[in-house]
């Protein structure tokens, strides 16, 4: 077991864990950050996508050992009242069924945006093609991001 | 099978609250039709609080309450995995009563089925089974208010309505708020049901709306709570090792690298129910119990485990699939017959044979599932789970506990997914078990890999259908063989054959006129836990039906649609019943109440063929397929576009529904349900199987069970509504089985090439 400091949402947090311990279980046991979801744990489905200095990453193959001093965003520290665009596009549009991957959709369709704020219907597709969604919101997210991206 | 209606009388029960209760005069248990519905039955309930009592709560039936601060808060019975269920139930209740929406508040019920019904959130009858109860909850209330306010004002309560959370008197322009009527409430009987005026269809604000669902707020900000969110002071989480084999036992095992890993703190053994478990009955397994859910996934990979793999050690899905294919040729067991098929097929002019064969199918809800339990030193137990039948869950924790059901309370979570799936609640057993073992609260946390590897999967099928066309070209005999290991086989190594129900699923109530019929099914082993998926056999005999209906069409010179809509024939209501072998359960509804009618399947037909521009001319490198299919008693009609792009792949630009639920109670839940529909079924149909080697299951997690994502996803999906004023049925599940041979039949129009396999050998974006 290692202590880490890690710097979440804007906040500075200390927590002992092993150096192979996945990012995900250590925000979603650890810190109790429980908006980040675990789909895979092999970095397959997009449900546990956070950001890393801006970079959208899968948290659950992300060893915690590995973060080091870089900034972790996670759901709960996307904007400071729920008010990013994408946030507000996606209630605009329901985009959510059962709304248990769209946090992680969420997540990846912020960083999409923060390097291409006008991305065209292809680029949207590929960049979210590794988000999974089982209940099939797909074209809802993709308009809510197109909406976004106006705003 | 599990997704048909239980309807069930509950017989009345003493009210025991000893607070302030202003008992009603008139309490009998209030007819609801055929429907059974518990909350109805606690009468009006005033409970007081504080320190002057004056603080009243108006609780006319389980459903609904209003509070001194004029708070309605409605309860949501059944459970949301995305359908909308926990906003379009509510809503129906408060736009009866008048409830200002935006204000409700929402409460999730938990598995109690002598308070609140049916909770089982199954085959699609929510809103089927609900729509009156609701619309009763929420008239009752309404009913009472009216006549408080007459009495306030000393008018004529019929000259009252509710909005917004008062009750109104147009005539004198007087209006009062819900809450400043409690105190004459107290007084008011139950208005007989018999008479209660409900709202006509025109009059609702909400229903017939777009209502946007009450937790997308939470969802978008990561507060909305699903059962692996569940957290108690104290709690271990729990990661098994399970049979690799249904019915596999464990040998021996070694728990100490286990408990090397920091963090693991017990390992404890789960006893299975052999080769054959049943549907709410765990594993075989060694948990391995931790502070957190990595040292629980790691000590779990130091555990060493010697299995006995048992009776399906040998179990091959590839060879029992020949074996299945071989059973067709013969006769099989007769489930349904018309005329003489034999004699027709003799003398028909041209016969045309064909099998069709679907692959198992695991759900890969994206929350794998979880549950978490507390069993107390008292001997009761309290579970929070993602389950779709919250009363199953709590009567199988009963029964693997050896407790009376009244000490086992489950709390219903969000469900991040069910498809079937969290009806089954042996990972809720699971967790049961571990709590009281260790005498601690324990959540279970399935790995995607236990979930794909230990699902309750969609049986693979095999389906050989015999159509007979006489001299003219006229289809005179249509002969169906199906086969698949039967959900009635997880349960019992002698259930050999589809149970009625199965086969009532798109088969039996084939509904086309055609002279001679017969159908029948062929023995087949389960080897694996057979379940339900969203719309269960539907996928497999809608693809078999429709694919070669389309075949016989070319074969007739017949537009796919035109033949369609010839062989419906006359509008007519169809009941089966005369000419099935055993009941036609008609999803649980009685067969004169939700006829088969085949004028309101035309009328869906017609109208997607409008939308769609089915009959303009096909570009170069596009194509479009149709197919029609009822399911869970609502009409569908499907037409998928397909198109080739310049790489040679195929992308899907357009898919049109047309559907008839009739009342549409929420259009944008609906929308949403055949947008989804359309995706999970493209899924079934292009990228997903479960293959079993040696009794276990070769896939792992989503890179060799796959899903589709959003490049392959078709681009717009329109869902045309049929405005109706027939009694409401569901849509989670009726989207899915005409998707799949609509988008075959396209398929078949782009390349030439029939498709009697699934998924779909093609290269797709």
């Amino acid at each position: 077991m290692e202590k880490f400091t890690l710097a979440v949402n804007g906040e500075t947090h200390e927590v002992t864990a092993p150096g192979d311990m996945p990012l995900l279980w250590v925000i979603r046991d650890l810190l109790s950050l429980k908006g980040t979801k675990f789909g895979c744990g092999q970095a397959l489905c997009g449900a546990c996508t956070v950001h890393l200095d801006g970079v959208a990453i899968r948290s659950c193959s992300l060893p915690i050992s590995e973060v080091g001093e870089q900034k972790l965003t996670t759901i709960e520290g996307l904007s400071a009242n729920g008010e990013h665009p994408l946030q507000k596009a996606w209630q605009e549009h329901v985009v959510p069924q059962c709304g248990y991957c769209q946090t992680g959709q969420i997540m990846n369709a912020a960083a999409l945006l923060q390097n291409n704020p006008s991305p065209s219907e292809a680029e949207i597709e590929n960049a979210m093609a590794g988000n999974l969604c089982r209940c099939g919101t797909y074209n809802r997210i993709k308009t809510a991001i197109q909406t976004a991206s106006k705003s | 099978m599990l997704m048909i209606p239980k309807l069930s009388f509950l017989p009345f029960k003493k009210f025991t609250n000893k607070s302030k209760v202003f008992r009603p005069s008139r309490r009998e248990f209030l007819k609801l039709g055929s429907l059974a519905t518990g909350g109805f039955m606690l009468g009006v309930n005033f409970q007081c609080s504080g320190p002057k009592g004056e603080t009243l709560t108006f609780a006319p039936n389980a459903y609904l309450s209003i509070n001194g601060d004029n708070q309605v808060t409605i309860i949501a019975h059944r459970s949301e995995m995305g359908t909308g269920i926990r906003t379009s139930l509510p809503m129906i209740v408060a736009d009866e009563l008048g409830a200002d929406w935006k204000s409700v508040k929402i409460e999730q019920a938990v598995g109690d089925e002598a308070t609140y019904g049916d909770q089982n959130t199954d085959g699609s009858y929510s809103i089927r089974m609900f729509f009156e109860p609701m619309r009763r909850a929420g008239a009752t209330a309404r009913h009472m208010l009216m006549e408080a306010a007459g009495k306030k004002w000393d008018v004529d309560p019929s000259g009252c309505d509710t909005r917004n959370g008062q009750v109104i008197h147009a005539a004198s322009g007087q209006q009062v708020d819900f809450s400043d009527l409690l105190d004459l409430l107290q007084d008011m009987e139950i208005p007989d049901q018999e008479t209660l005026k409900l709202r006509k269809l025109s009059d609702y604000k909400l229903i017939g709306k777009d209502v946007p669902i009450y937790d997308v707020k939470d969802i978008v900000h990561g507060k909305a709570l699903f059962g692996a969110d569940m957290d108690l002071p104290g709690q271990q989480i729990a990661v098994i090792q399970r049979s690799p084999a249904v019915g596999a036992k464990v040998v021996n095992y070694s728990e100490d690298k286990a408990l090397e890993v920091p963090g693991v703190n017990q390992v404890v053994k789960i006893s299975g129910n052999g080769a054959h478990p049943g549907l709410n009955k765990p594993l075989e397994g060694i948990a391995v119990i931790a502070d957190n859910t990595w040292a629980a996934i790691k000590g779990r990979a130091a555990l060493q485990v010697e299995w006995d793999l048992g009776e399906n050690k040998d179990y091959q899905c590839a060879a029992q699939m020949e074996d299945m294919i071989r059973e067709t040729l013969g006769d099989g067991k007769l489930r349904r017959e018309k005329g003489d098929v034999k004699t027709a097929l003799g003398s028909a002019g041209k016969v045309l044979e064909k099998t069709y064969r679907a692959p198992y199918y695991a759900h890969a809800t994206i929350e794998p599932p979880a549950a978490l339990a507390h069993y107390k030193e008292d001997g009761t137990i309290e579970i929070w789970a993602p389950t779709q039948h919250p009363q199953w869950a709590r009567d199988s924790v009963a029964e693997a506990l050896e407790l009376d059901a009244a000490n086992v309370r489950v709390n219903v979570t969000l469900l991040g997914g069910g498809f079937g799936r969290k009806s089954k609640p042996d990972y809720v057993v699971e967790a049961a078990l571990l709590s009281r073992a260790i005498k601690k609260p324990v959540r279970v946390q399935w790995t995607r890999e236990d979930d794909i590897h230990h699902d309750f999967y969609h049986s693979h099928s095999a389906q050989r259908i015999k159509a007979g066309l006489d001299a003219q070209g006229n289809l005179i005999a249509w002969n169906h063989h199906t086969v698949f290991p039967a959900i009635g086989g997880t349960s019992s190594a002698d259930e050999l054959h589809p149970s009625d129900g199965e086969m009532g699923l798109g088969c039996t109530d084939f509904p086309y006129d055609v002279a001679n019929i017969r159908i029948e099914s062929h023995e087949a082993k389960a080897h694996t836990r057979i379940g339900w998926l969203r719309s269960v056999s539907n996928i497999h005999h809608a693809f078999a039906i429709s694919s070669m209906l389309d075949e016989i069409a070319e074969l007739r010179g017949m537009d796919p649609v035109e033949h369609i809509l010839s062989l419906l024939g006359e509008d007519r209501k169809l009941s089966f019943n005369e000419e099935m072998e055993g009941e036609y359960p008609n999803y649980g509804e009685d067969i004169a109440a939700y006829p088969w009618d085949t004028g309101r399947m035309k009328r869906v037909i017609e109208r997607v063929s409008a939308e769609a521009n089915w009959s303009k001319s096909i570009q170069e490198g596009k194509a479009m397929g149709f197919a029609a299919h009822k399911s869970f008693l609502t009409y569908v009609a499907c037409i998928v576009e397909v198109s080739r792009d310049e790489n040679g792949k195929i992308t899907i630009p357009e898919v049109h529904y047309a559907v008839d639920c009739g009342i549409a109670v929420n259009t944008d839940r609906i929308r949403s349900q055949f947008e989804g529909g359309a995706q999970f079924a493209s899924s079934l149909a292009m990228s997903s199987a479960i293959n079993f080697e040696n009794g276990q299951v070769k896939q792992n997690n989503f890179d060799s069970y796959q899903i589709i994502r959003m490049p392959q996803a078709p681009k717009q999906i329109y869902t045309h509504i049929i405005e109706s004023q027939e009694k409401p049925t569901g849509v989670g599940e009726p989207p899915v089985p005409p998707y799949i041979p609509a988008l075959c039949n396209a398929l078949y129009k782009l390349n030439g090439k029939r498709i009697y396999e699934l998924p779909v050998k093609e290269a797709f974006v």
